[in-house]
């Protein structure tokens, strides 16, 4: 028994070398899509991450239209390069509507003061649980839903001023 | 010409080495007719050595006159340099890149194996020319690597105009000093690792060589302890994101060889003095080695995502996971096969400075493992096809009660006695540490009372155990304490104050981020910061846009900051350059980054107190062990001149 044992850290060593050794054959892609998409959102229902303000549940997004929900942070810097972007996406008629991923309400309501506020209804997600159930990653992160519940699109990263023509095509593709 | 002379040397070099292996294999070969042949074999193996530093030490120093000259004929040079960077950067430049840090290396791995074959006196004769074979495979296998799939030297026809410049985060005068503090971490690691071959191929395990092998794991782990340290700083200021410590993999690659390493040097304490722990000692040995080429071979193969990789190539990963196989699963073979004859030494009590140390070592190797699985679990979900990111919530949930408990124990075992003591006696010699360490549970719980559990025991036991680690020292002569018991204490406190600077960030730190216009004043911590102006700055190979900020605090003088955001033009990328204000009683650090269309700019402002404690602990620590190795190797030189004096 005590044999045994002796081998067993070359036998954990390999088991690392085969792990590693097929890793090195496919290297990985850095980015991660969800594995969501096309499928129907999870139930979820959240509050208003700013007081006064509507929060956001699954069933707000099966109302009949497709809209976007975007999902973003006051702490991250990219979420107010994305700002403008949204407020185009608003004006030409998309429907917006937001998460708050591990924020307190005050920086939520300045944020919205200094960038603007394109969002429908604001859901505060402070421990990520729908933003992984809707399989993002990262903030900011947008998903399009059609008007069933379905998950259309996600865009990693932050909304180009050149992508926004590309998101809106989407949307109307979703009607 | 010079290029072509390193070439060759690195070729010779290279030939050297594998003398150098032959002649230990067959000055080792058990043929008892030909003992005279193995002694000409032995004496020849040290020049050969020697022989081997100078060539390859050569080498380096002339592609270092390469990088200085700026030569854009040779293929590394125009890939990583550029006429107009400052000189220590070009300097520096010959080891911040894959090739030139290989060949870095190499010739310490070589320097390192010289100063065993011309310093090393006290190993047996046999068990020194098994670990110099030993340590000529693991450099050969490098210099088939940097000959055939890394040449430093190749050229490049024609030469380019100008070369492509080096990665701007690498441009810090940090750069110059930390991958060689490491790397000679390193490579004192490997040099453990091929004592502890030697031993387990000449069967030879026991006090002798504990004794001999421990100067050279202490000077090993004196430099990952510096490296560690100036690396933690480098990314502090330099990556502009206000944190100490990321749980990035390549922190972790030199972590792990740091806790196996620390792990070892109290296991050959023990093997030294009582002839105790002799297999798990060799395991030790051989672990510290494989993780720090684990280590390596993650960030350079590409195969984690990393901030610091700055080196990738899945090819090249190919070619050290193959050396990898060799030397630890060589090594790990010849464990299981051989330590099973080794004899266990002495036994002990579990309440003993042995108990203590082996209770050390079970934790300093459970938080390895951690961090290990930590560091692995991404590669092994995603070879089932999920994506994970592991990071801070789970390495400081699970590695924070474990470095406490840790902490804990290295202010016990010193006061405990060898072989076998009681507790009470234990508890009486530790009252005034126990009394302090009750003082500043009540105290914190008054003053700040609303820290977290792992913030609050950091902060309480930082006191207690810094107290605690002068203990060795009372009612002793001052005068007449051994140089490495001041070593100990030195090293153990300096962890003490470490922790209390990494539990004095994690609690006190005040953090504001806000879109800011010129004008504005903004408070953070003790201070009010106006925000005064941005100016346009031109560098020697960049360009920046620069805040000022005047910081004052109460009804002190004020005082100006100036950080900024740098735009290098090769290659373009663009950098923050935080400016710092470094007070005794903690740092303000400030960050500029975009501007928005309103003319607000980001402004990130921190007051962290006492966070520069972390790192003056680490060089105390690092310190202790100077002063450690000094004690041995005086020590050692004065018991070999009383034995020239009896013979």
């Amino acid at each position: 028994m005590k044999r045994f044992f002796l081998w067993l850290p070359l036998a954990m060593f390999a088991l690392f070398l085969v792990v590693v050794a097929g890793k090195l054959r496919q290297p990985g892609d850095a980015t991660i899509r969800s594995h969501m998409i096309g499928k129907a959102i999870h139930e979820f229902a959240l509050q208003p991450a700013v007081p006064g303000r509507a929060g956001l549940s699954a069933s707000d997004l099966r109302a009949g239209r497709p809209r976007l929900i975007n999902v973003f942070a006051s702490w991250c810097i990219p979420c107010r390069a994305e700002a403008a972007q949204l407020e185009a996406l608003k004006r030409r008629g998309v429907p917006i509507d937001g998460i708050a991923i591990r924020d307190r309400p005050e920086d939520v309501a300045a944020f919205l003061r200094e960038n603007g506020d394109p969002f429908d209804r604001l859901g505060a997600d402070p421990r990520s649980q729908v933003q992984f159930a809707l399989g993002s990653s990262g903030v900011p992160e947008t998903f399009l839903v059609d008007g069933r519940g379905i998950i259309r699109l996600q865009h990693i990263g932050d909304i180009r001023p050149e992508e926004v023509g590309e998101i809106y095509a989407a949307w109307e593709r979703a009607k | 010409m010079m290029a072509e002379t390193g070439l060759a040397a690195l070729w010779l070099a290279a030939a050297l080495s594998l003398l150098q292996l032959v002649l230990g294999a067959m000055a080792l070969r058990p043929s008892p007719a030909a003992d005279g042949e193995a002694e000409a074999l032995s004496r020849a193996i040290r020049p050969v050595a020697v022989a081997q530093a100078l060539l390859v030490g050569l080498a380096f120093l002339l592609l270092i006159q390469l990088f200085l000259r700026t030569d854009l004929s040779v293929e590394l040079v125009a890939a990583n340099s550029h006429s107009l960077k400052p000189w220590l950067y070009k300097f520096a430049g010959a080891w911040g890149n894959h090739e030139g840090s290989m060949l870095l290396w190499v010739s310490v791995l070589a320097l390192a194996g010289a100063a065993v074959a011309l310093f090393e006196r006290r190993l047996p004769e046999r068990t020194l020319i098994a670990t110099l074979a030993a340590q000529a495979a693991i450099g050969l296998g490098f210099y088939v690597f940097l000959l055939f799939a890394s040449n430093p030297f190749r050229r490049l026809d024609p030469p380019p105009v100008e070369g492509n410049g080096l990665n701007p985060l690498l441009q810090d005068p940090g750069l110059a000093f930390h991958p060689p503090t490491l790397y000679f971490g390193y490579v004192g690691v490997s040099i453990g690792f091929s004592f502890a071959v030697g031993a387990l191929v000449t069967r030879n395990v026991g006090p002798a060589f504990a004794r001999a092998m421990r100067p050279w794991i202490l000077g090993a782990w004196i430099f990952l302890t510096l490296g560690i340290t100036a690396g933690s700083y480098w990314a502090y200021y330099e990556l502009g994101w206000g944190g100490w410590w990321f749980w990035d993999p390549v922190e972790n690659a030199s972590l792990m060889p740091w806790l196996a390493t620390t792990a070892l040097l109290h296991s050959v304490t023990v093997l030294a003095t009582r002839d105790s722990l002799r297999a798990w000692t060799v395991m030790l040995a051989v672990v510290a080695f494989s993780m720090s080429m684990v280590g390596t071979f993650l960030v350079r193969s590409g195969i984690l995502t990393s901030v610091h990789a700055f080196a990738v190539d899945p090819r090249r990963g190919a070619f050290i996971l193959v050396l990898l196989a060799l030397y630890i699963g060589g090594a790990l073979a010849l464990f299981g096969a051989r330590v099973g004859t080794v004899k266990e030494g002495t036994t002990f009590e579990p309440v003993s400075r042995e108990g203590a140390l082996v209770l050390n070592n079970l934790l300093l190797t459970v938080l390895l493992g951690l961090v290990l699985i930590g560091t692995l679990y991404p590669l092994a979900t995603e070879a089932m096809g999920v994506k994970v990111s592991v990071g801070p919530p789970y390495f400081n949930a699970v590695a924070g009660p474990v470095a406490l408990a840790l902490v804990v124990a290295m202010a016990v075992g010193p006061v405990l006695r060898w072989r076998r003591d009681r507790l009470k006696e234990a508890a009486r010699r530790l009252a005034i540490p126990l009394a302090v360490t009750a003082l500043a549970l009540v105290l914190v719980l008054a003053l700040a009372p609303r820290l977290s559990v792992l913030e609050l025991l950091g902060l309480v036991l930082a006191s207690g155990v810094g107290v605690a680690s002068l203990a060795p020292l009372w009612g002793r002569n001052l005068r007449r304490t051994p140089l490495f018991t001041w070593g100990m204490v030195v090293s153990h406190f300096g962890i003490a104050v470490s922790l209390a600077g990494m539990a004095s960030n994690a609690a006190f730190t005040q953090e504001r981020l806000v879109a800011a216009r010129p004008g504005e004043t903004l408070m953070v911590g003790p201070y009010a910061i106006r925000f005064d102006s941005v100016q346009p700055v031109v560098g020697p190979n960049w360009t920046a846009i620069e805040g000022q900020l005047t910081a004052r605090r109460g009804s002190h003088d004020p005082f100006v900051l100036r950080p900024q955001s740098r735009a290098f033009f090769t290659p373009p990328t663009e950098t923050s350059e935080a400016a710092i204000a470094t007070r005794f009683d903690g740092q303000l650090y400030t960050v500029i980054g975009k501007s928005d269309a309103a003319g607000r700019w980001q402004l990130r402002l921190w007051w962290k107190p006492f966070v520069t404690l972390i790192w003056l602990g680490g060089a105390m620590v690092a310190f202790g062990g100077f002063l450690a190795l000094i004690g041995r190797v005086r020590r050692a030189r004065r018991a070999r001149d009383r034995e020239e004096a009896w013979a």
